[in-house]
C-alpha cells in the first residue's frame, strides 16, 4: 500500500512536472536587462527568461486575478507562498468584466511586458464586446505562441482512462482566433482563419524540442487538411518538414476529428500533440474532461520573451465562485510551474509536492473531483505540509 | 602688517600673481553686460560703482558669436582684444545659444583666458532666510580639466567612455591659488575635497599636489575630505568648512549646493581666475528672458561679483562699502526685488544702494 | 491565530498542546475565511533562516552586537553566518572567496563599512568594497532617505529613494599616468547597465507606490555618457505610464536639495553622483548614524547603512548611532518575508527615538549607545 502511494505520487510529480524554458533568441530590446547569472541559493539554476524584474533573488510576477473563482484561488496562491517563503512580490493588475476597456489591457500588457512573468485568471469575454477575448489579445501581443498543456491520470481520482499521459502543444497567436470577421452582406459573416508557414514551423519545432528534451517518443500533429486543403495542408506540411530534423521522435498526423473520437476511445496511444489554435483547445477540454477536470490541469503560455501561466482550460468558473468549493489545485500547480520557470526550483517542488500529497495521499478532494471538502481545506492542508518541510528546509540547503 | 611681510616671503611665480592686488590706479575692465536682464543689471552695477566712486572705467563689448573666414562661429575679435588689454572682465549672464556650430561662450572665454579657478563664495544673505543661517565658505574649482575634458567616445555601440584628466600642473596651479585667496581674504582653513578612496590614482594625484601646497603655507590650516563626506556634513553644518578646493565636477556640484544653502544663484557671485593676472567676474544665474527690460530683475549676484573684482584688484575699500551697503538694504528688506521676497523694481533697489554708500562718506 | 500560537509558542508549551491548539484555531476559523483567504502578516516559513553578517570597520562591530542583541530579544528566526573583513587592518580576513560564497548562498547578507585607506601605494586599483560589488554583481543601491520623527533637522517630513548605479561609471577602477604627472581616469556607462538600473528604478517604484522617478545627470557636458544613461532612463519610462519621468541636471539636483527637497520621489543616478546625493540626503534628516540602505545584484540582497562612513574615530566609545544598522536589517527581514518581525523592531527603535528620552549623541543625545539599545529591547516587551 505505501509503495503504492510513493509510486502513484511519482507519477503524479511527472505529470505536473515543468520543462525548463530553452533559451530562445533574445533578440527583444530589453535583452539587455539579463545579467550574468550568479551561482544559485537552493538550486536556481533554469536558464533565466529574457525579461524579469528579479532584485536580490526577490522576484515581481504580474498577478491578474480576472473573473469567476480567480480572485479566491489569487488569494489561496499568495497565501501557500507566504508559507513557503517565496520570495515573489505580485504586481496586481486588474484586467476583468469590469476593467476590460483599451487601458487596462494597455496596463495588462505593460505590466507582463516589465516583469517577464504572470499568474492569470480566465477574463470573460461577453459575446458582444466589441474588442474579442482580451485573453486571446493578450497571447497575441506578447506573442506567446505556444500554450502547453500537460494531462495525466491522478491517482486516487476515479475516472473512466487509466494511465493517461498527454502534453498537448497549442498554437496560439494565429488560426481560427485571428478575430478577423466581418459581414459580407447582411446575413453572411465570413470569418478569416490564418495559417502561416513562419509561426507553423515555429510551433512544430517548440514540440519536437519539448518531446526530445523531456525523453517523449512521438509526436502527432493534428489537422483537417482534407478539407482545408490549403490552410491546415501548410500546417502539416509544415510540421512534416520539421519532423525530418528529429529522426529519433515518431511523426504521425491526424484529423481532428477522428482525433477527438480516439481521445475518448484510446487516449493512452497520444503522447505530445501539436495543434493549430482552435483544435488544441478543444483537444486541451477534452484532455483535462478524462482525467479529472480543469481543476488540476495547469496551463502555461510560453513566448520568446515572456510567459503567463494559468489553469489549463481557460474558464472563470463563475457557477461556483464564492461557495468556496473551486479546486485551488490548477492555480496552485500553475504557480510552481511559475516558480520553476522564473528558477525558483526547490520552491515550486515544495508547492507541487504539497499539492500532489494532499489529492493523492491526504484524498482532501473538492467536488469536482468527487469529494466533499472546501477550497480552504484542501489550502489548509497544503500549507500543513509547507509548513512541516520549511522547519527542517533552511537548515538542510546548507 | 602681517600679511605684507608674508607676501614678502613669497616664491617669485606667487610675486607676479598677486602685484595686481596692490596697484590702485584707475583700471579699465571690460563689460560684458550679456542677454536677457543681463543688460539692466550690468547698469545698475555701474550706476553703484560709480556713486562708490570706484576709481574704474567700463569698456562695454558685445561677445555674440561672428562667423569667422573660415565658417565657425566665434568671438568676436574685438572683445578678445578688449580682454587681453585690460585682463579683467564683467560679465552678465549668456544664453547659451541653440544648435550646432556656436561654442559655449563661457568654454571659449575659459579656454582663451585660460581661466583655471573658479571662485564662488557664499555667504548668508541676513534678512534673506534660508533654514541654513550660518554659512560662510569659499568653493575653489579647477576649471580646464578633469571630468570636463570633454574626451569622449563610444567604443562598440552601447559603451561610452568617459575620460578624467587630471595633472599635476593643473592641480598645483589650483591648490598653490586655493592657499593664495585664503591667505589674502583672511581664511584660516583650505579643505580639499577628493574622492581618492576610488579614483585612487587620479584624485590621489591631485591630493598630492594640495599636500604639497599645504607644506607651502602653514600658516593656514589645511584637511583633506571626502567629496561625501563634506556633503554629508555640510547639510547638516556648514559652519565647520571655510574654503575648499576640489576638481572640476566635484567643484561643479559643490558650488551649487552652497548657492542652494544661501539661497539660490540670484545672491552668489563667481570669479573666474586666469593665467597672467587674467580673471572674468560673472553672475552664474540664467538670463531670464521672462522678466527682461520689465525692471524686475536682481542685480545682487553681478553686485557681488563686482565687488569680488575690487577686492581682486586691491580696492578693499570700496569693495567693503558696496558689500555693506547691499547687505544692509537686504536686511532691512524695505526695498527688495521680487525674487528677496520683496515688491521694489530693480531700479528703486540700485538706488536705495546707491543712496547708502553715498552717505558712507 | 498565529499571534495567539507565537504567545504559546514563547511560553513554552509543549509541543502536544501546541498541535492541539493549531487544531482548534483551525478549525474556528475556517468559516470566517471562507471568501476572502487570511492576509496577516506573521505567515511565514518555519525554521531558521541564515543571513551572512559582515561587521565591517570602526564602529561595524559594535553597532552589529547592537543589532544581534535586539534581534534575539523579538525572537527574530535568522542565524548570522559572521565574517571579517577590512582593508584597514587586512591581518584578521577571512577568506575572500569564503565570504562571496556566503553572500551566494544565502542571498541575503547584513554589512557595516569597510573603510578604504586614502594612501595609495600602488598595485591593485580596485577597492575591496569594489571587488565584493562586483564579484556578486550588486548592482544597485537603494538610500531611503526619511525624517524620523524627533531627530531634529532643518528640513522635516522628508521621503525619497535614491537609486544609484554602483558597477560602472567612475568607479571603473581603469586609470593610468598617460606621461608623468597626467593622470587619465576612465568613466564607462554602458547601455546594459543603464537600463538595467533605470528598470530596477521604475520596477522598485512601482512596487513601493511611488509615482515619480527623476534621472540624475550631467549630460550637457558629458554628451555622450551621461547621455546614454539619460536616452536609457527615458526609454525604459515608456513602460511605466503610471510613473511620471522627469530629468535634472547634478549640480542643479544638489541645489534643490537643500532649498525643496520636497519635490523629489525617486532619484536614480549614475555612480559618483549617486554617491554625492546619498550623502548629501543623508545629511539632511540627520547624518550617516540614521540612514538605511540596501544593495542588490539579481540573485543577492545585501543591506548596510545608506551613507557609508566607518565612524572610526569613535570605535570603543560606546557612543555609535546603531539606528541605520537597525533599520538595514529590518528592511533585511522585510525581504525575506518576516515582515512580522520587522514591524516589530522598526516600531520600538522609532518609540524610543520619537520619545527623545535616550539618544545617543548624534541625535543630540546624552546617552550611550548600550543604552540607546537596551531602550530599544525595553520597548520591545511593552
Amino acid at each position: 500500500m505505501a509503495s503504492g502511494v510513493g509510486r502513484s505520487a511519482s507519477v503524479l510529480r511527472a505529470f505536473v512536472s515543468n520543462f525548463s524554458l530553452r533559451t530562445l533568441s533574445n533578440e527583444h530590446f530589453l535583452s539587455g536587462l539579463r545579467c550574468v547569472s550568479c551561482l544559485h541559493k537552493r538550486g536556481y539554476s533554469t536558464p533565466a527568461p529574457t525579461v524579469r524584474a528579479q532584485y536580490g533573488g526577490r522576484h515581481t510576477v504580474t498577478l491578474m486575478a480576472g473573473d469567476g473563482v480567480g480572485p479566491e484561488l489569487m488569494g489561496h496562491v499568495k497565501q501557500v507562498f507566504r508559507y513557503a517563503g517565496v520570495p515573489v512580490d505580485f504586481e496586481e493588475i486588474r484586467l476583468d468584466r469590469e476593467h476590460n476597456d483599451s487601458e487596462a489591457f494597455r496596463q495588462a500588457l505593460l505590466a507582463v511586458k516589465r516583469n517577464g512573468t504572470a499568474l492569470k485568471g480566465s477574463v470573460e469575454t461577453g459575446i458582444d464586446s466589441p474588442t474579442g477575448s482580451l485573453n486571446a489579445q493578450l497571447r497575441t501581443e506578447l506573442d506567446l505562441f505556444a500554450s502547453v498543456i500537460k494531462v495525466q491520470s491522478i491517482p486516487g481520482v476515479q475516472t473512466r482512462h487509466d494511465n493517461i499521459d498527454v502534453v498537448i502543444i497549442r498554437e496560439n497567436t494565429e488560426g481560427e482566433y485571428s478575430n478577423l470577421e466581418h459581414e459580407n452582406v447582411p446575413g453572411v459573416v465570413e470569418s478569416l482563419k490564418i495559417i502561416t508557414a513562419a509561426k507553423s514551423t515555429r510551433i512544430a519545432r517548440y514540440a519536437f524540442n519539448y518531446a526530445v528534451e523531456h525523453g517523449r517518443k512521438k509526436v502527432t500533429a493534428v489537422h483537417k487538411a482534407n478539407i482545408m486543403k490549403l490552410g491546415d495542408g501548410l500546417f502539416l506540411e509544415c510540421c512534416r518538414k520539421v519532423s525530418e530534423e528529429f529522426p529519433q521522435i515518431e511523426f504521425e498526423s491526424m484529423i481532428i476529428d477522428n482525433c477527438s473520437m480516439q481521445m475518448v476511445s484510446r487516449p493512452q496511444q497520444f503522447d505530445v500533440m501539436v495543434l493549430p489554435n482552435l483544435y488544441g483547445n478543444i483537444v486541451g477540454n477534452i484532455a483535462a474532461g478524462l482525467t479529472g477536470g480543469q481543476g488540476v490541469v495547469p496551463g502555461m503560455n510560453i513566448g520568446e520573451n515572456y510567459a503567463i501561466f494559468e489553469s489549463g482550460t481557460r474558464n472563470s468558473g463563475r457557477s461556483i465562485a464564492g461557495k468556496d468549493i473551486a479546486n485551488p489545485a490548477a492555480m496552485l500547480l500553475a504557480s510552481a510551474d511559475l516558480l520553476e520557470h522564473i528558477g525558483l526550483k526547490s520552491h515550486s517542488e515544495l508547492i507541487r509536492d504539497a499539492v500532489i500529497k494532499v489529492i493523492v495521499e491526504d484524498k482532501i478532494h473538492t467536488p469536482d473531483l468527487g469529494g466533499q471538502a472546501t477550497t480552504v481545506q484542501v489550502v489548509q492542508a497544503v500549507i500543513g505540509h509547507v509548513r512541516e518541510k520549511t522547519k527542517q528546509w533552511y537548515s538542510h540547503v546548507h | 602688517m602681517a600679511t605684507r611681510v608674508l607676501k614678502s616671503l613669497l616664491a617669485p611665480s606667487v610675486r607676479t600673481l598677486c602685484r595686481r592686488y596692490s596697484s590702485q590706479d584707475a583700471r579699465t575692465v571690460t563689460l560684458i553686460p550679456g542677454d536677457g536682464i543681463g543688460p539692466e543689471i550690468s547698469a545698475a552695477v555701474q550706476q553703484i560703482f560709480s556713486a562708490a566712486q570706484v576709481p574704474i572705467s567700463w569698456e562695454a563689448v558685445d561677445v555674440t558669436p561672428v562667423k569667422g573666414p573660415d565658417g565657425k562661429f566665434r568671438i568676436p575679435p574685438k572683445a578678445i582684444e578688449s580682454m587681453n588689454k585690460n585682463k579683467l572682465g564683467l560679465k552678465g549672464p549668456l544664453a547659451t545659444p541653440i544648435g550646432k556650430g556656436h561654442p559655449s561662450l563661457n568654454l571659449a572665454l575659459r579656454k582663451e583666458f585660460s581661466l583655471y579657478a573658479n571662485v564662488r563664495p557664499c555667504k548668508s544673505v541676513e534678512g534673506y532666510e534660508t533654514v541654513y543661517k550660518d554659512v560662510d565658505l569659499v568653493t575653489i574649482r579647477e576649471n580646464t580639466e578633469g571630468e570636463y575634458s570633454g574626451i569622449e567616445h563610444i567604443i562598440v555601440d552601447g559603451v561610452v567612455q568617459s575620460i578624467k584628466l587630471i595633472t599635476e600642473q593643473a592641480s598645483r596651479r589650483v591648490a598653490e591659488f586655493a592657499f593664495e585667496y585664503a591667505k589674502l581674504n583672511g581664511r584660516d582653513m583650505v579643505t580639499a575635497v577628493h574622492k581618492a578612496n576610488i579614483m585612487r590614482m587620479s584624485d590621489g594625484l591631485f591630493l598630492k599636489c594640495c599636500r604639497a601646497a599645504a607644506e607651502k603655507h602653514k600658516d593656514i590650516k589645511f584637511n583633506e575630505m571626502y567629496l561625501d563626506t563634506v556633503c554629508l556634513n555640510m547639510v547638516q553644518d556648514p559652519s565647520q568648512f571655510d574654503v575648499l578646493v576640489m576638481p572640476n565636477l566635484y567643484g561643479d556640484i559643490l558650488s551649487d549646493l552652497c548657492a542652494g544653502l544661501i539661497g539660490g544663484l540670484g545672491v552668489t557671485p563667481s570669479g573666474n581666475i586666469g593665467e597672467n593676472g587674467a580673471a572674468i567676474f560673472e553672475s552664474v544665474h540664467g538670463t531670464a528672458p521672462d522678466i527682461a527690460g520689465q525692471d524686475k530683475a536682481n542685480p545682487t549676484a553681478l553686485l557681488l561679483s563686482a565687488v569680488m573684482m575690487l577686492r581682486h584688484m586691491g580696492l578693499t575699500e570700496h569693495a567693503r562699502k558696496i558689500e555693506k551697503a547691499c547687505f544692509e538694504t537686504i536686511r532691512e528688506g524695505n526695498v527688495r526685488t521680487a525674487d528677496l521676497g520683496g515688491s521694489s523694481k530693480c531700479s528703486e533697489y540700485t538706488q536705495e544702494i546707491c543712496r547708502k554708500v553715498e552717505a558712507m562718506d | 491565530m498565529e499571534s495567539a500560537m507565537r504567545i504559546f509558542r514563547s511560553r513554552g508549551v509543549s509541543k502536544l498542546t501546541h498541535q492541539l491548539l493549531k487544531r482548534c484555531l483551525h478549525s474556528s476559523t475556517v468559516a470566517r475565511m471562507a471568501i476572502t483567504p487570511r492576509s496577516e502578516p506573521v505567515s511565514h516559513p518555519e525554521g531558521k533562516q541564515r543571513v551572512t553578517l559582515v561587521p565591517g570597520d570602526g564602529v561595524g562591530p559594535e553597532i552589529m552586537s547592537s543589532v544581534q542583541a535586539v534581534f534575539t530579544d523579538a525572537g527574530v528566526p535568522v542565524e548570522f553566518e559572521e565574517f571579517h573583513i577590512s582593508e584597514v587592518n587586512p591581518k584578521m580576513n577571512a577568506k575572500h572567496d569564503d565570504v562571496i560564497n556566503s553572500f551566494l548562498t544565502n542571498g541575503v547578507g547584513l554589512k557595516g563599512i569597510i573603510a578604504t585607506p586614502t594612501h595609495f601605494k600602488g598595485g591593485v586599483l580596485q577597492t575591496l568594497n569594489m571587488r565584493l560589488r562586483k564579484e556578486m554583481d550588486l548592482y544597485a543601491n537603494v538610500v531611503h532617505v526619511k525624517s524620523l520623527p524627533g531627530v531634529r533637522t532643518r528640513h522635516n517630513n522628508l521621503d525619497f529613494l535614491i537609486i544609484r548605479e554602483q558597477t560602472e561609471g567612475e568607479y571603473s577602477a581603469l586609470e593610468h599616468e598617460s606621461v608623468s604627472g597626467v593622470v587619465e581616469s576612465l568613466k564607462i556607462i554602458t547601455r546594459e547597465k543603464s537600463r538595467r538600473i533605470a528598470k530596477f528604478a521604475f520596477d522598485y517604484a512601482t512596487k513601493h507606490g511611488r509615482s515619480k522617478v527623476t534621472a540624475v545627470h550631467k549630460a550637457n557636458i558629458m554628451k555622450l555618457g551621461d547621455g546614454l544613461f539619460l536616452e536609457c532612463c527615458q526609454e525604459i519610462s515608456e513602460l511605466y505610464p503610471k510613473i511620471q519621468f522627469e530629468s535634472m541636471i547634478i549640480d542643479n539636483c544638489c541645489m534643490q536639495l537643500v532649498s525643496n527637497p520636497y519635490q523629489f520621489d525617486v532619484m536614480v543616478m549614475p555612480n559618483l553622483y549617486g554617491n554625492i546625493v546619498d550623502n548629501l540626503a543623508a545629511g539632511l534628516v540627520g547624518g550617516a548614524g540614521v540612514v538605511a540602505g540596501e544593495s542588490y545584484s539579481q540573485d543577492v540582497a545585501v543591506f548596510q547603512p545608506g551613507a557609508r562612513h566607518s565612524f572610526a574615530q569613535a570605535m570603543g566609545r560606546d557612543i555609535a548611532n546603531p539606528t541605520a544598522m537597525i533599520l538595514s536589517a529590518c528592511n533585511m527581514l522585510k525581504h525575506m518575508h518576516l515582515e512580522y518581525h520587522s514591524k516589530l523592531i522598526e516600531d520600538a527603535l522609532l518609540r524610543v527615538i520619537k520619545a527623545g528620552k535616550v539618544l545617543t549623541p548624534d541625535m543630540n543625545g546624552f546617552s550611550t549607545m548600550s543604552d540607546f539599545t537596551n531602550a530599544i529591547v525595553h520597548q520591545l516587551h511593552s
